[in-house]
């Protein structure tokens, strides 16, 4: 028998070593320690409810436990047998006990489609794709007829999950609908967005679903050619994929005359130098071709006119994931998970001040709150939330009072944020939000592509700006044009890039417009993080005078004699920090 | 390899794939092993996967015992890397993180022999679409 104890950092913080102790003393109390075993294990994701206790084999799952509750858990559940109902969990809807975690699926929140065959299947082996399923959605997409399964995809409500959000169905249907002698799909497996990993994990953990999806998506508009575009940054998901190639081509499931439909069908890599416009579809077309990876106005849309000239759809790594299933289970079956605009799920990767940093995949509609405090287990070290960003360069950065906002393409872009890819970066009260914006503007400004002035120029202000804020330089009158620039840019820029890199600076203008301020007026950061505005201070009543910190400063920017307090020049002091690590006495703080 | 002509023949494979793997599952096959799926995408390799995996390799073999070593995708878990899930024949399987060798050794000698749980087992906290 086990007692497995939830080691989250959330639970840990409640006392689950306590609780490890009492249960093990409680066991060797009844000398039972050698029959039954303690053990911590990783976070449960039900953080809310914690500590949470779990007895195996019989799966009983006890909730909010303290140290108090272990005698008698020992003495009813291990030595008698009997549960101990009022630390169960009561169904929130019934009022009933549950007691078998199996039963209770609800409260895990996350659910796995994209990622059904990530960290289960081996993925350098066809056979262990096709043992679950794989390559049986091509075969009835065979027999349901193209026209069929572009109804089946429009009635999913699959949308795109590169960050347009466009429905993929409808995508499709326009792709169909136009003639030419040769047509392309091509898998945006750019993923460009800084701390993003969802579609590299999907290739190297599933590459087959993206394959056989592609392969459908080539059927319904009639396309023999696919192209999967992805940054050569990306190894082992580019070794991944060209050995599923190699292997679907083996079996037959890509070539000529594909499980005898008649229908040829193939797959080639095209890799990208790593550059984040290239992820927007133009442009990640032109760079296929050998041109320059900028981007061109739309219209002509690539469903009319894209590699080559010829027709050509363009779908996100994680939309093809989904796509398999989706014709397997149906459009039903799908379109009942998500919110009333959003069907099925997303994928992040959750990062930032947060104690479970993952890959997670939750149904459209979840919470923020629920991300954070039940998957992610909520803020590092017990600091304070401050925001998470969402959509990355091109999304926002959004506060307490939008925690409860369920997730979804149009929720997320009503409160000034966007979807975007799937990174989500959560931040505690040590981020200064004018930084944060910063870091953003520094990126975009290093990735645009140079072509209309509004992004190539308007950025590089922007960016001046914040820099001047950060250095306790700026003016009131800079936050206003702050605004004013960001509007311009987003008006007039020609491509997606420059019409959302504002969207970090106008959101935290928005959410946090105290903390700019204080930048401005007060040349405070109230955050503390930035080095201009801090000032390293030696507090004379406390200082000895031993000396370490004068003999540790890189820059000798501090003085004083032996046994007399010391004192920093701070036009000299770089702000390094290394006085304060060396200072036994604590006597230098910043200010 | 044959190529699969239709569909027919795929479901076949599948049926008989399955039931391959059914009976490795249940510990049905008389020569069911232990089975240790080690998460290797980049985080995890990057985070020492690939040792690990080598250990097992080496260790297993050394100490006789018959198991199945494979590498699989990312398991969702950046924050545990390395993680690995191991399958007794019969038993649910456990997924467990922060394995380096040392974690590896224990995970042998404790589990895998006696079948008595290590810390750093990561529970399950997500719904498949197998159960939907
Ligand atoms: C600057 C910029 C970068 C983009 N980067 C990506 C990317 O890395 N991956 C991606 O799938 N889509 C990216 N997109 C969106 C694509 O243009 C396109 O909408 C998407 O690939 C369509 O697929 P979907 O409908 O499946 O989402 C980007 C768009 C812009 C404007
Ligand atoms: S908006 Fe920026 S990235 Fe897009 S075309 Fe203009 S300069 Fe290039």
């Amino acid at each position: 028998m086990h007692m497995l104890v939830c080691g989250g950092t959330g639970c840990r913080a409640s006392a689950s070593d306590a609780i490890v102790e009492t249960l093990n003393s409680e066991l060797a109390a009844k000398g039972m320690e050698n029959e039954v075993q303690v053990i911590m294990t990783g976070c449960f994701g039900f953080c809310e409810k914690g500590p949470i206790v779990k007895i195996l084999p019989d799966n009983t799952f006890y909730t909010q436990v303290t140290p108090a509750d272990s005698a008698e858990i020992v003495a009813e559940h291990i030595v008698k047998g009997r549960k101990v109902n009022r630390l169960l969990y009561t169904d929130p809807e019934n009022k009933e006990h549950i007691s078998d975690s199996k039963h209770m699926g609800f409260y895990k929140k996350q659910l796995r489609i994209a990622l059904r065959n990530c960290g289960v299947i081996n993925p350098e082996n066809v056979e262990e794709y096709i043992a679950r399923d794989g390559y049986q959605a091509i075969g009835k997409v065979f027999e349901m007829g193209a026209q069929a399964t572009i109804e089946q995809m429009k009635k999913s409500g699959l949308r795109g999950r590169g960050g347009g959000g466009f429905p993929t169905g409808l995508k499709w249907e326009i792709a169909s609908k136009n003639h030419a002698d040769q047509k392309y799909v091509v898998c945006n497996a750019d993923e460009g967005d800084p701390g993003a990993f969802m579609d590299r994990s999907i290739l190297e953990g599933d590459p087959h679903s993206v394959i056989e999806a592609m392969t459908i998506n080539g059927f319904c508009i009639g396309a023999t050619k696919g192209l999967v575009y992805i940054r050569a940054e990306y190894p082992l998901a580019i070794k991944r994929l060209q050995i599923a190639i190699d292997q679907a081509r083996e079996y037959g499931l890509l070539g000529k005359d594909i499980l005898g439909s008649g229908f040829d069908f193939d797959i080639e890599l095209r890799y990208g130098a790593g550059a984040f416009v290239c992820g927007e579809e133009t442009a990640l077309i032109h760079s296929m071709e050998g041109e320059r990876g900028e981007p061109t106005v739309k219209p002509p849309f690539p469903a009319e006119s894209g590699y080559l000239g010829k027709p050509t759809n363009v779908n996100n790594v994680e939309t093809f994931a989904n796509i398999p299933v989706i014709i397997l289970k149906g459009a039903e079956w799908f379109s009942a998970i998500g919110s009333e605009k959003s069907k099925g799920t997303k994928v992040f990767a959750l990062a930032g001040k947060i104690n479970n940093v993952g890959l997670i995949e939750v149904p459209m509609g979840t919470t923020l709150r629920e991300v954070i405090y039940e998957i992610g287990g909520g803020i590092k070290n017990g600091k304070k939330f401050k925001a998470v960003q969402t959509g990355g360069p091109s999304g926002g950065c959004l506060t307490e009072k939008h925690l409860d906002t369920p997730i979804d393409y149009d929720n997320l872009l009503a409160v000034g944020s966007m979807m975007g890819s799937g990174g989500m970066i959560v931040m505690d009260e040590d981020d200064c939000m004018v930084s944060v914006a910063k870091f953003y503007l520094e990126f975009t400004v290093e990735e645009s592509c140079g072509k209309c002035s509004p992004c190539r120029i308007g950025n590089k202000r922007l960016h001046e700006l914040l820099e001047r804020i950060t250095k306790g330089e700026g003016t009131m009158e800079d936050l206003d044009r702050l605004r004013n620039l960001s509007h311009v840019i987003k008006d007039s820029s020609l491509c997606g890039l420059g019409q959302t890199s504002p969207n970090p600076v106008l959101s935290t203008l928005d959410n946090f417009y105290d903390e700019y301020v204080a930048h401005v007026t007060e040349r405070k950061c109230p955050a503390g993080q930035c080095k201009s505005l801090m000032q390293y201070v030696i507090d004379q009543e406390a200082c000895v005078g031993c000396t370490a910190c004068a003999r540790n400063c890189p820059v000798n920017a501090i003085a004083g004699d032996r046994k007399k307090p010391h004192v920093i020049d701070t036009s000299i002091c770089i702000k390094c920090g290394a006085c304060i690590e060396k200072c036994k006495f604590n006597a230098i703080s910043i200010q | 390899m044959a190529k699969v002509k239709s569909l027919a023949d795929l479901k076949k494979m599948k049926e008989q794939l399955q039931s391959k793997v059914d009976l490795r599952e249940k510990g049905e096959d008389p020569e069911s092993r232990v089975q240790i799926k080690v998460a290797m995408a980049t985080c995890g390799i990057a985070s020492g996967a690939k040792t690990v995996m080598d250990y097992f390799l080496e260790e297993l073999d050394k100490r006789s015992i018959d198991a199945v070593i494979t590498q699989t995708g990312c398991m969702g878990y950046c924050y545990a890397e390395p993680t690995i899930e191991v399958k007794l024949p019969g038993q649910e399987p456990v997924v467990i993180g922060y394995v380096d060798v040392k974690k590896a050794d224990e995970i042998i000698e404790k589990y895998i022999k006696n079948g008595e749980l290590v810390d750093g087992i990561i529970p399950m906290n997500y719904n498949t679409i197998d159960n939907q």
